[in-house]
């Protein structure tokens, strides 16, 4: 039980990550799901071998910990309106460039190609 | 003193909602957004009084037990940061309104009610006993703080508004992760439970848990190599946005990691915390000193000052923690007030590029001056607030025998008064430049000017006070490195044998 649901942990991690490194918005969407998932899996796991629910006079086996549940809820929320905010940010893009690519920054950019310049060049320009 | 722990919470939460209903009226907006951070404010000064009198208030949320509820714990290192944010938070809203009848913002409506959540979140954050509502703090502090980055909607903001958001989408993830991974081999998230089973852990697992922590806070912090989504999305928010920023987010990140790591006994981590403290300190410096606008000049300093406070607590001794403290306590301010330089010189210009700015300091002496206190401070010169700090650390890094992070740290310091220079240069000499049109009105620059003024003011108070600040962060960086005083106050003294096994 607990190896099946770390494996499925890792598994889900592995796609979160790969997919959250493109430069599309809507493939990080799904990579933060995924990984909010294996979030929640991993909490899951955290908590033990499942038992009875844990409601007090419910059973008399031994109940599970309800405190990861309480956290994966948590977590659940949070992400949830993580990606609709994450979604929004993508429409907005959509109406600015046409696309949904998280865009290069120009400044960096200039910084970066001032070191490529040759030497007497930069010399001449900041004279 | 519960009822006011509470308030520094839900207090700026609550005005927060009203704020939203009543977003159209702007004078009536802002005359709650005021309230709620004065009311803050003065809950914080009121804890911290009561803090320095009777010891630490620790509050049971529900009435539950530590093991299971939450408990929310003001003591002197809580208090003393709390007072300094929220302080910092109050000044920049002022700045926020006076900055709205200028021509450059655009869109103020939700500052002000944004500025409360996150508030209410960085309260949290500094006061939370537990991991998890930890978490839900830093989310708190997020979802504001990705609204007033990107709220104004404009391409350029969008772009940096997204590579943040991605990597602190990332960052809340490894720490769920990280959660479920302390709770697997502690069954529990409470700080002072975990202060007391996390040194009885296998040194594998203990490492461990230490350094996912280190990666999660260092994130939040801009440690090196972590850092490199904040220089890249600080500069094109609005000024205001920017300074609270500058000022809170990452200290918070820094204030968490030297709770956390200093309460569950991570020495053994300070050699790799003090490498990349050297390294933040010196790739922080050397990026700023590429850049040519002052915004990014700045931020990039952000990054290198997070550098002296990791080098504190790296040392894990007393007068290195305390060191850190210090530094926290004088970073926060001295941030937030040349961000808000920068945006003066934005409003009187037009941009902040230093190819294109010159002259202030024969047209506007007031701005000069402004910049040149917190400058001359970042770069630790006597007698401003950044030396009383860097002198300690310096100190605490000779008294432990580490010569390398301390040869660094001097260094860097040159380098940043190096890079301040450039900005004098650049912006306050040479030729001068005609301002930008439309000119704000007198009574916005007025606003402004007051606004940051009080906050430099802050930074002188930091120097005033060295002396009681000192003994006061001595006494923090005991108490954390002990770690027993912690567990007492938390989970009381008369627990019926559980603490001794």
């Amino acid at each position: 039980m607990s190896a099946a649901l770390i494996a499925a942990v890792a598994a889900l991690v592995g796609s979160g990550v790969y997919l959250i490194t493109s430069r599309s918005l809507s493939r990080i969407v799904l990579g933060f799901s995924l990984l909010g998932h294996s979030a929640v899996l991993a909490l899951l796991a955290a908590g033990g071998s499942a038992g009875a629910p844990p409601i007090v006079g419910s059973s008399d086996r031994a109940p599970s910990d309800p405190l990861p549940q309480a956290f994966s809820l948590t977590a659940i929320v949070i992400s949830f309106g993580l990606t609709l905010f994450v979604l929004a940010l993508a429409s907005r893009q959509r109406q600015l460039t046409g696309d949904d690519l998280v865009e290069d920054d120009v400044e960096d950019r200039r910084v970066a190609q001032l070191s490529s310049k040759p030497a007497d060049d930069r010399a001449g320009e900041t004279a | 003193m519960n009822a006011i722990i509470a308030l520094a919470i839900v207090g700026p939460l609550a005005a927060s909602g009203v704020g939203l209903l009543v977003r159209e009226r702007h004078h009536l907006r802002d005359a709650i957004t005021l309230m709620g951070l004065s009311a803050t404010a003065l809950a914080a000064i009121a804890l911290l009084i009561d803090v320095q009198r009777n010891g630490t208030t620790v509050v049971r949320v529900g009435g539950w037990d530590p093991e299971l509820g939450i408990v929310l714990v003001a003591d002197q290192f809580a208090a003393l940061i709390l007072v300094v944010a929220t302080l910092t938070i109050l000044v920049v809203d002022i700045f926020a309104i006076g900055q709205r009848g200028t021509a450059s913002t655009g869109d103020q409506t939700v500052v002000g009610p944004m500025l409360l959540v996150l508030t209410a979140g960085v309260s949290l954050a500094i006061l939370t006993g537990d991991l998890f509502t930890l978490f839900v703090a830093f989310e708190l502090i997020l979802v504001s703080s990705y609204v007033l980055l990107t709220h104004q909607g404009r391409a350029a903001q969008l772009r940096s508004g997204m590579t943040y958001v991605v990597i602190n989408l990332l960052a809340s993830t490894l720490f769920l992760l990280g959660l479920a991974y302390v709770y697997t081999a502690t069954r529990t998230v409470n700080i002072a439970l975990l202060a007391e089973r996390i040194p009885e852990l296998d040194n594998g697992v203990r490492l461990g848990i230490g350094l996912w922590f280190l990666v999660v806070f260092g994130t939040k912090a801009a440690m090196f190599p972590l850092f490199s989504w904040l220089p890249d999305s600080y500069p094109t928010a609005p000024t205001t946005v920017t300074a609270v920023f500058a000022g809170l987010l990452t200290k918070i990140g820094v204030y968490v990691m030297i709770r956390f790591h200093t309460l569950t006994g991570m020495d053994d981590l300070g050699p790799v915390i003090l490498v990349a403290a050297g390294l933040t300190m010196l790739v922080g410096v050397a990026g700023a000193l590429a850049q040519n606008d002052v915004k990014r000049i700045l931020s990039f300093h952000v990054v290198s000052q997070i550098g002296y406070m990791l080098m504190g607590l790296g040392l894990f001794s007393v007068a290195g923690v305390a060191g850190a403290v210090l530094f926290l306590v004088h970073q926060i301010p001295v941030k937030t007030v040349m961000f808000l330089v920068g945006g003066l010189i934005e409003d009187d210009q037009g941009n902040s590029s230093l190819d294109k700015v010159g002259g202030l300091a024969a047209r506007r002496p007031i701005i000069a001056v402004l910049f040149a206190i917190p400058a001359l401070s970042l770069a630790g010169i006597p007698p401003f607030s950044g030396f009383v700090a860097k002198l300690s650390l310096i100190d605490a890094g000779i008294n432990a025998g580490s010569v390398a992070i301390v040869v660094v740290a001097l260094v860097a310091s040159m380098f940043t008064l190096l890079s301040m220079s450039k900005i004098w240069l650049g912006v306050f000499w040479r030729e001068p430049t005609p301002p930008s049109e439309p000119a704000s009105s007198k009574a916005s620059k007025r606003m402004m000017n007051g606004a940051t003024m009080a906050a430099v003011a802050g930074t002188l108070a930091v120097v005033a006070l060295a002396g009681p600040l000192w003994n006061m962060s001595e006494e923090i960086a005991r108490d954390l490195l002990d770690g027993q005083t912690y567990i007492n106050e938390v989970l009381g003294t008369d627990r019926g044998g559980v603490a001794s096994p």
